[in-house]
């Protein structure tokens, strides 16, 4: 339908209301979202807690996540030893291998990739999940059956992703660094034992907090982004699918912009 | 003259620019069948979500056993919910859950009943809609849909409710299977002494379950009266709706 506020006479649209339309649906869902993310943090944070589910999704989330994290990591660490020994070697640098390593998978990595490979396996199967769940009248259901979806669907997705994603990370900075090790071992003749002290005479517990402290902030993006996706998403198949995409799309994109903010406030204060 | 178990008073509801509800006006009294036809798309289901607070009214009044639950979403409509079962058009089985947890869920969750408690009951509900036992540990996915509606009847009848809500409760099944679950529904809402409201555009199923019967036609009730007398109603557009006629007054939604 056209009408005079948002066609020229010429039936082009007009940039204008075009715009305008446009922000005020940003700062709609903007708000939307917000609300939506209050409601489950604050169901999350305060009793009753539905132990049974939050456990189911630990198992979910945490545990069937551990081989694609494994794999992510060992493979991110490998070429991070390859790129920095080239790079390294330009300027006769290359004994910084386990450095700048350690370095990279503690403070930036680790928790990066762990991020962004949940954003496609969890937040896409939460929103589809519960998506799913919206189109065929569950959740409509468990209204009528006194279960408040905030409490026994969202809070303990978002609780599990915030608990597990630091362990997560935790494993994947062991496991990228040991990828980094493998490389440097046994493709770049590194000296073992030189490598692994190199590496832990460089590590700082700082190094690893950020990386963990990031890992919760992701891990609440990660779940609120397949809930609120889900929750909202259309009736049939489409809609199903346009939900996972969509979650999927902004979880990893919350993620990179909150690594952002958050290495630049680690940088700030001195971490 | 007895207080209506629930009463929608000028019941209006829109998306956008479309008016699905104009001004509805409709109440059921406890112990009583109430059916409501209606075309697809009359706004049947979106009467049923008010009614239930799934959704709020844009204007009107919704009473329950006497109290405005319009806008509430606290303690008031929370004890409404105790008070209520419904049947979903396609059942709304959990999936990740067996059919006694389904049937339980109310008992393990809201009222904190010890899970053995729950699933003897749930097996116990379960006969009444002529389950066995055999089914209690299987998933929503692994029965027919008969059976699904079954577990579901079973589930929205548990807490002996005062009020159920069957919406198109014989959908997607064949003429026998239809026939079995009005049977169901007769048997046990007469059994709870319950009030019922069921939504259904199934003449067959209409006729079986209904004390009243209302039509609900453009967002509004525009005929009410004894399941008996529908044939006799002298409205156009109930006597095209029960004897599925595509000439008429209500032109088909294509």
């Amino acid at each position: 339908m056209s009408d005079a506020s948002t066609t020229k006479s010429g039936g082009f649209p007009n940039p204008l209301a075009w715009t305008g339309r446009g922000t005020l649906a940003l700062f709609a869902e903007i708000g939307r979202l917000s609300m939506f993310s209050g409601r489950t943090a604050l169901s999350a944070l305060t009793p009753p807690w539905n132990l049974a589910q939050l456990w189911k999704q630990i198992i979910a989330i945490g545990f069937y996540s551990l081989p694609v994290v494994g794999l992510s990591a060992v493979f991110i660490g490998a070429a991070l030893a390859l790129n920095i020994y080239t790079g390294g070697n330009r300027f006769g640098a290359e004994q910084f291998v386990p450095n700048i390593v350690v370095l990279g998978i503690t403070r930036e990595l680790g928790a990066t990739i762990t991020g962004l490979m949940l954003a496609g396996r969890v937040t896409a199967g939460i929103a589809a999940e519960i998506g799913a769940m919206k189109v065929t009248e569950q959740i409509d259901a468990l209204k009528t059956l006194s279960a408040n979806p905030f409490r026994y669907l969202y809070a303990p997705r978002f609780l599990a992703a915030a608990l597990t994603l630091p362990l997560l990370v935790l494993i994947a900075d062991i496991i990228g660094v040991m990828g980094g090790w493998l490389v440097s071992v046994y493709a770049l003749d590194f000296d073992s034992t030189t490598y692994i002290r190199n590496t832990m005479d460089f590590l700082t517990m700082e190094d690893v907090a950020v990386g963990l402290i990031k890992a919760v902030i992701f891990g609440m993006v990660i779940a609120l982004m397949g809930c609120y996706q889900g929750s909202k998403s259309s009736a049939g198949a489409t809609g199903v699918g346009r939900a996972a995409t969509l979650s999927m799309v902004g979880a990893a994109v919350l993620v990179l912009a909150a690594n952002y903010i958050l290495s630049t406030f680690f940088v700030q204060i001195g971490i | 003259m007895t207080q209506p178990i629930l009463e929608l008073k000028g019941v209006e509801k829109s998306f956008g620019s479309n008016h699905v509800l104009r001004g509805v006006d409709i109440d059921v009294a406890p112990g009583r069948s109430l059916v409501v036809l209606g075309g697809s798309g009359s706004g049947k289901s979106v009467m049923l979500k008010n009614a239930l607070g799934l959704m709020t009214p844009d204007a009107g009044k919704i009473l329950f056993d006497g109290k405005d639950v319009t806008k509430d979403q606290g303690k008031t409509r929370e004890a409404m919910r105790s008070r209520i079962g419904m049947l979903f058009q396609s059942g709304a089985l959990f999936d990740s859950l067996t059919v006694w947890e389904n049937v339980a869920f109310r008992l393990l969750n809201a009222d904190k009943v010890k899970r053995s408690d729950a699933k003897e009951q749930a097996i116990e509900n379960l006969k009444k809609v002529r389950l066995g036992a055999s089914v209690a540990e299987l998933r929503p996915a692994e029965i027919s849909g008969g059976m699904q509606k079954r577990v579901a009847l079973a589930r929205a009848i548990i807490t002996k409710p005062d009020l159920i809500f069957f919406d198109e409760p014989t959908t997607g099944l064949d003429p026998i299977t239809a026939d079995a679950i009005n049977d169901l529904i007769l048997e046990q809402v007469k059994a709870l002494g319950a009030a019922a409201v069921t939504i259904t555009h199934d003449m067959a199923s209409a006729r079986k379950v209904a004390d009243e019967i209302a039509m609900l036609f453009e967002g509004k009730i525009i005929w009410r009266g004894p399941a008996s007398e529908i044939d006799r109603s002298g409205n156009d557009h109930v006597d095209q709706f029960v004897h599925g006629r595509a000439d008429g007054p209500i032109q088909p939604s294509l």
